[in-house]
């Protein structure tokens, strides 16, 4: 089961409204190397992993969604006091006659979350080298989000969410080298 | 929609996360490094740390997790603000 605590992994602060930083931050909510894609995989993959790594992926998958809501209240804090007009120059003009001003699983350019984001190969090595890979691509786009960003304030809490890919990543590749060693000792000739 | 909160709520809830931040990588380098017994050690000392600045924090500003002690016997603390999108 999960617990919720009232409060989020690092705290958010924004400097403006700003609907079009906004909608670029919808990427790693919705988008296909998100925070959601990312929880969903890995507590996903937990179940037929080899135990040794089952509470990795727990944990780490259950981060990501601590990450996920600190994603939303930065875009929840971007738009909520811009006027249908803002949110239009933004390039949320569709958005906004969907949802209003509310949340959606979907990336920056629109396009709604599926599962075909995510794998389960059950094969551990496989299914790890994914979870790698998911972590160096979030990595990759929190840092060109940063690059495009002017809000200097939501760009510390963006550093922080990269240098946790970071973490993430190395922790997933100690995961494939203790699967490796565990593997080759089982040989017998 | 939600009354201006004093310092010292952002003041203690930084330091929560602070310890909590701690006591998540401390979780993650765990998993893969079970037996060292030194990290165990912090993880042990910060998982204190945090039970304590959490009971100060609560005693004070309502619950911060579920399955708290709810501090009013009139009214149901949980379910009232800030939630942490709003401050």
């Amino acid at each position: 089961m999960w617990s919720y605590e009232k409060k989020l992994q690092y705290p958010v602060k924004v400097s403006t409204c700003n609907p079009t930083l906004a909608r670029y931050l919808m990427e790693q909510y919705g988008g296909a190397d998100g925070e959601l894609a990312a929880a969903l995989r890995y507590l996903n993959q937990r179940y037929t992993i080899p135990d040794k790594v089952i509470g990795l992926l727990t944990d780490i998958g259950t981060e990501e969604f601590a990450h996920l809501e600190m994603i939303a209240t930065m875009i929840y804090k971007l738009t909520k006091d811009a006027t249908p007009q803002q949110l239009r120059d933004a390039g949320l003009g569709d958005h906004y006659v969907s949802h209003d001003s509310a949340l959606f699983y979907n990336n920056a350019s629109g396009v709604p979350f599926t599962a075909a984001y995510i794998q389960a190969k059950g094969d551990p090595i496989a299914d790890l080298y994914e979870d790698i890979a998911a972590e160096e691509k979030a990595r990759a786009t929190y840092q060109w989000i940063i690059d495009i960003s002017d809000d200097p304030d939501l760009n510390d809490s963006l550093r922080f969410l990269r240098e946790r890919e970071i973490v993430h990543s190395q922790r997933f590749r100690e995961a494939v080298e203790m699967l490796k060693e565990d593997r080759d000792q089982k040989k017998v000739f | 929609m939600i009354k201006a909160l004093p310092n010292e709520y952002y003041q203690q809830l930084e330091e929560i996360q602070a310890v909590d931040f701690v006591l998540m990588e401390l979780t993650l380098y765990l998993d893969t490094h079970p037996a060292d017994s030194h990290a165990i050690q912090q993880y042990n000392h910060f998982a204190h740390n945090s039970l304590l600045l959490k009971q100060k924090f609560e005693a004070k500003f309502g619950p911060l997790q579920q399955r708290s002690i709810n501090q009013k016997n009139d009214f149901w603390m949980w379910k009232s603000g800030p939630w942490p999108w709003q401050i």
